[in-house]
């Protein structure tokens, strides 16, 4: 049996690595994905939570769920702002994009 | 170190090669098939987890449509085509951050005391019973999630369609 403890650090990795993508990436659609790896490593946090110390409630696991719906939900929108600014203004990276930087 | 754990290496090296890509490439569309690469060794690390559903949901949701949709964004607004570097002047700030959070994170799963109240095997969540308990006890989570759901189709549809009469 795999200890949880691997499982806790992977997802730590993974979300280091999506965190430093965010912060470093000047394009919109790169930042997207940086934090598409975010979510994917809070997602690997709940399961282990879930199936490891509280299989019989399985929250973790409907909160995936949950994570998964939201992420989806907010790459389709964000990805239409992405076009809408892109198409406006020509631009897509986002320290560009300062109209309404003071 | 059992069998189980060697795949688990295998597959963790794979998603970390493949977000360390996503993070570093240079060119974007490669940083966009080495999510794909990331995502689908996470769908493999919920199967090690007992989940498939989820790593099925994974694949359909992350490797069918997000990625695809990026891939659409990157070539309507001609990533490749934008000048100056892709990495912003900030990127020894958001080296050390990322570093300093992966430390404490690793400190924190490593120092706790999991054995306590963990259990020895990773139980297999029934698919049945997680269909009921999103139609019981989280009904209300499960309809705000689809109102969310229905927000973003309409609103991602005004957002890209354009107004009338331009291009």
């Amino acid at each position: 049996m795999i200890p949880i403890e691997n499982f806790l650090v992977l997802s730590a990795v993974l979300f280091s690595l999506g965190m430093y993508g965010v912060l470093a990436r000047r394009n919109a659609v790169l930042i997207l994905m940086s934090v598409e790896l975010m979510l994917q490593a809070v997602v690997i946090n709940f399961i282990s939570f879930a199936v490891y110390l509280h299989p019989e409630a399985f929250t973790g696991v409907i909160f995936a769920v949950f994570v998964i719906v939201i992420a989806a939900a907010e790459v389709g929108l964000a990805l239409a702002i992405v076009l809408r600014v892109f198409r406006n203004r020509q631009i897509s990276n986002v320290d560009e994009a300062d109209l309404m930087k003071w | 170190m059992t069998y189980e754990e060697v795949i688990f290496y295998v597959v963790a090296a794979v998603a970390v090669a493949g977000a360390l890509g996503v993070v570093t490439a240079r060119n974007v569309v490669h940083s966009a098939v080495f999510l794909i690469l990331a995502l689908m060794a996470v769908a493999a690390v919920y199967v090690l987890l007992a989940s498939e559903f989820l790593a099925i949901v994974q694949v359909l949701v992350y490797g069918g449509a997000v990625t695809i949709l990026i891939l659409f964004a990157m070539m309507l607004t001609r990533v490749r085509d934008q000048a100056g570097p892709v990495d912003g002047p900030q990127r020894p700030f958001a080296a050390f951050a990322a570093a300093a959070f992966m430390t404490t994170a690793i400190i924190v799963a490593l120092e706790t005391d999991w054995r306590g109240n963990s259990t020895e095997e990773a139980t297999v969540v029934d698919i049945n019973a997680i269909g009921n308990a999103l139609f019981t006890t989280w009904a209300i989570p499960f309809e705000i999630a689809s109102l969310v759901l229905i927000v973003a189709l309409i609103g991602s549809t005004v957002l890209a369609r354009g107004e009338e009469g331009e291009g």
